[in-house]
């Protein structure tokens, strides 16, 4: 959990990224992800129409959200669900503990849903008294671990499979030492099945919701979502607003765009259709959580960030993701886009986050729903100027800049004494620790003279 | 045609042969160059920085200075993105004079290839050569916001103005990397406020030009290279740097890692 009251991403991404081991190992599996979208997303032809498309769905989706919402209410209820509304986290969670009460419920599976890790909801149920069991195999790895997933779709993604081991020999009784994927598989199944047939509510996430049908769709790969709904005769679905799509012919396109761009599969295994309560036996809960969406919707520079599908794309391919690894980022969402989304919960907490980003441009090109992921991370560093957040190592130094680069003859004065220091002072004097370019990287050999010097001379 | 040369600070003071081989290429081809001596920087290190208040003189003073010109061309397709994409935050919709900057402010690059349209290079009448193994880094800002060639995300078919200009170069044996277009971790700032993940970025790029067997790694961003040299110089890594402008211009391979 969050430790510390301000992120600092580059000291929490330190440990991470300066293991000799981990950092290479992280980026080169996150690569072979983003590879296998590349091959995936060039296989088909239309591709970049299917991004503008689902781009245009999504700002239509978002300029009538209250009415599409009205809508999936209206739907889902004749369908036979309930759908509760929550303003925010806690109202979220306390209307699900509502749900598990009103059952005399204590056992939880719950399937991947980045929308309950946002609101905290294992903790407070846990702190209630019931017992919760993430049933996606990764999700199960990292809480067995009293951990926080750290990406989106690959919650254990920065585990080796020698820690999951040594995790499931000491929490599932398998074998010390053991690191065979097949086994520890096996071994997950053998555990998971337990508690599936003993969980009394299904708590799943919500991929989309149609406003048409009043149904919704969720993706996994294990299946599991449909074990943990299907068993008990209680199903809670939590899903963000923005989740909504018009119609259900608006799926086939989201549906195409989202495996490919989260783990290069043409299609999740199980895509899986929900309308309705299963029988007449069974309850379907519905909570639509707003938590900060409306105030998103209400800028002008973040409102794209609604499109987001979490697909994950964009930590896949972000350099600085995968080398600081997603707990570097201390925010349920890690990457480019969890850069966004967190300053607007909290801009003084995670006002280092819109920097930790060399706006290398990866993010808007790979991101299925075009959100323009780089220059929202530009546009939220001048808000955090705004807001007057900014360290003052930096204000300082970008005022002085601009004094300078206000002036030729100062500008070039200035050049002159660096270059001149440069050549005079010995090298320890201008590389050491202080000097932060030059911890691992040398200074430029300076040149005799500028090139405005030269052209002085040389062009008059 | 008077074309005004935007040299970027860092190059001005640090790199100023690669402004020099810039000038006499355009030269050499026929381009009336000036360089206003007033000009200093783009703005991009304080607009980056999110200091707005502080990047506002700068850019409305650099409009200023350009605007009188018909086009101005600039080395560096991160600043030349600045202007392009990121000056509308600091003047009105309709300021003639920032229009006119804004359209007319190219990456090198481009202007030889889209307004110019070279088709050959020569000095004095040979043809220019690079007899050396070469690697090309594509800098973010020109491959992902100016496009001068296809970016590995997008399903998008583009010229690579970079490697086509650099064709016309003979003896030039390109070397493939395994990550075409991978950030090299500069960044403008994000280099000092993020220096461990630049570094790691930045060996990781430097390991991978070096693995492809290239000499040299050229590229249209200065920036990108000087950090780069930086980690190169640092490491004594077995390759060397180079703004594509220097290979254009004929200038010949300097090996300063030689034994």
């Amino acid at each position: 959990m969050n430790m510390l009251p301000i992120v600092d991403h580059p000291a929490a991404a330190r440990p991470f990224v300066t293991n000799p081991d981990r950092a290479p190992w992280h980026d080169k599996a996150l690569w072979f992800v983003r590879s296998k979208r590349d091959k995936q997303a060039s296989s088909v032809p239309e591709w970049e129409y299917l991004r503008s498309l689902a781009s245009q769905i999504k700002t239509a989706t978002i300029a009538n959200l209250g009415d599409y919402l009205t809508e999936f209410e209206r739907n889902a209820t004749a369908l036979g669900a309930v759908v509760h509304w929550a303003a925010d986290a806690e109202e979220h969670n306390r209307i699900v503990l509502k749900i598990l009460r009103d059952h005399d419920t204590h056992r939880i599976v719950k399937s991947k849903s980045m929308l309950t890790e946002e609101c905290g909801l294992n903790p407070f149920l846990e702190a209630n008294g019931i017992d919760v069991v993430d049933t996606d195999l990764g999700e199960r790895i990292v809480q067995l671990r009293h951990e926080t997933p750290s990406h989106i779709v690959l919650p254990a993604i920065h585990l080796k499979k020698e820690e999951v081991g040594e995790t499931f020999h000491e929490h599932l009784g398998t074998d010390e030492g053991a690191a065979d994927p097949k086994y520890l598989t096996e071994a997950a199944r053998g555990h998971l099945r337990d508690k599936f047939l003993a969980g009394e509510v299904g708590i799943t996430g919500v991929n989309f919701a149609i406003a048409e049908t009043g149904g919704f769709v969720v993706c996994t790969n294990e299946g599991n979502a449909d074990l943990g709904a299907s068993l008990p005769n209680v199903h809670i679905a939590c899903m963000g607003i923005e989740k909504l799509v018009p119609r259900f012919e608006d799926l086939a396109v989201f549906l195409r765009l989202l495996a490919r761009s989260a783990t290069g599969q043409p299609i999740t295994t199980y895509t899986s259709h929900f309308h309705g309560p299963r029988d007449s036996h069974s309850e379907l809960h519905i909570v639509l959580v707003d938590n900060g969406r409306s105030r998103l919707r209400q800028s002008d520079a973040f409102r794209d960030a609604l499109h987001c599908i979490r697909c994950g794309a964009c930590m896949n391919t972000c350099p600085v993701y995968r080398r600081s690894g997603g707990h570097s980022y201390r925010a349920t969402i890690p990457g480019p886009i969890g850069s966004v989304l967190s300053p607007t919960r909290d801009s003084s907490k995670h006002k280092s986050l819109p920097f930790a980003c060399s706006l290398c441009g990866s993010c808007t090109d790979v991101c299925p729903v075009k959100i323009p992921l780089h220059h929202q991370l530009l546009a939220w560093r001048k808000e955090i100027g705004n807001l007057k957040l900014l360290s003052y190592d930096k204000r300082i130094s970008m005022k002085m800049a601009s004094l300078l680069f206000r002036s030729a003859r100062l500008f070039s004065f200035a050049g002159w004494v660096g270059r001149a220091s440069l050549k005079v002072l010995p090298h320890w004097a201008t590389h050491h620790r202080l000097n932060t370019w030059t911890i691992a990287r040398e200074l430029p050999e300076p040149p005799k003279e500028s090139f405005r010097h030269w052209y002085a001379k040389n062009r008059k | 045609m008077t074309v005004a040369l935007f040299v970027p600070c860092y190059l001005d003071q640090f790199y100023p042969e690669v402004a020099i081989a810039t000038l006499e290429l355009l030269e050499r081809l026929g381009v009336d160059v000036v360089f206003p001596p007033e000009q200093t920087c783009c703005g991009q290190p304080m607009a980056n920085t999110g200091c707005t208040a502080d990047c506002a003189p700068v850019a409305r003073r650099f409009v200023d200075i350009f605007a009188p010109f018909d086009s101005i061309v600039c080395p560096s397709g991160s600043c030349t993105s600045m202007v392009r994409n990121h000056y509308d935050d600091y003047f009105a919709e309709d300021d003639d004079a920032f229009l006119h900057v804004k359209q007319r402010t190219f990456d090198l690059c481009e202007f030889l290839y889209d307004e110019l349209q070279i088709q050959e290079l020569k000095i004095e009448g040979q043809d220019v050569c690079f007899p050396h193994r070469v690697s090309l880094h594509q800098s973010c800002h020109g491959l992902r916001e100016l496009r001068l060639g296809p970016s590995s995300e997008n399903m998008t078919v583009r010229d690579n103005k970079v490697r086509q200009l650099m064709n016309l170069v003979k003896d030039v044996e390109w070397c493939d990397l395994s990550r075409p277009d991978e950030c090299c971790g500069f960044g403008g700032t994000f280099a000092v406020n993020e220096a461990d993940v630049s570094a790691a970025m930045g060996r990781d790029r430097v390991a991978d030009h070096v693995g492809s067997g290239s000499e040299v790694i050229v590229s249209a961003d200065m920036s990108c290279l000087m950090h780069l040299q930086g980690l190169i110089r640092r490491e004594k890594s077995p390759i060397e740097v180079m703004h594509v402008a220097q290979v254009l211009a004929g200038r010949k391979l300097k090996k300063t890692n030689a034994k």
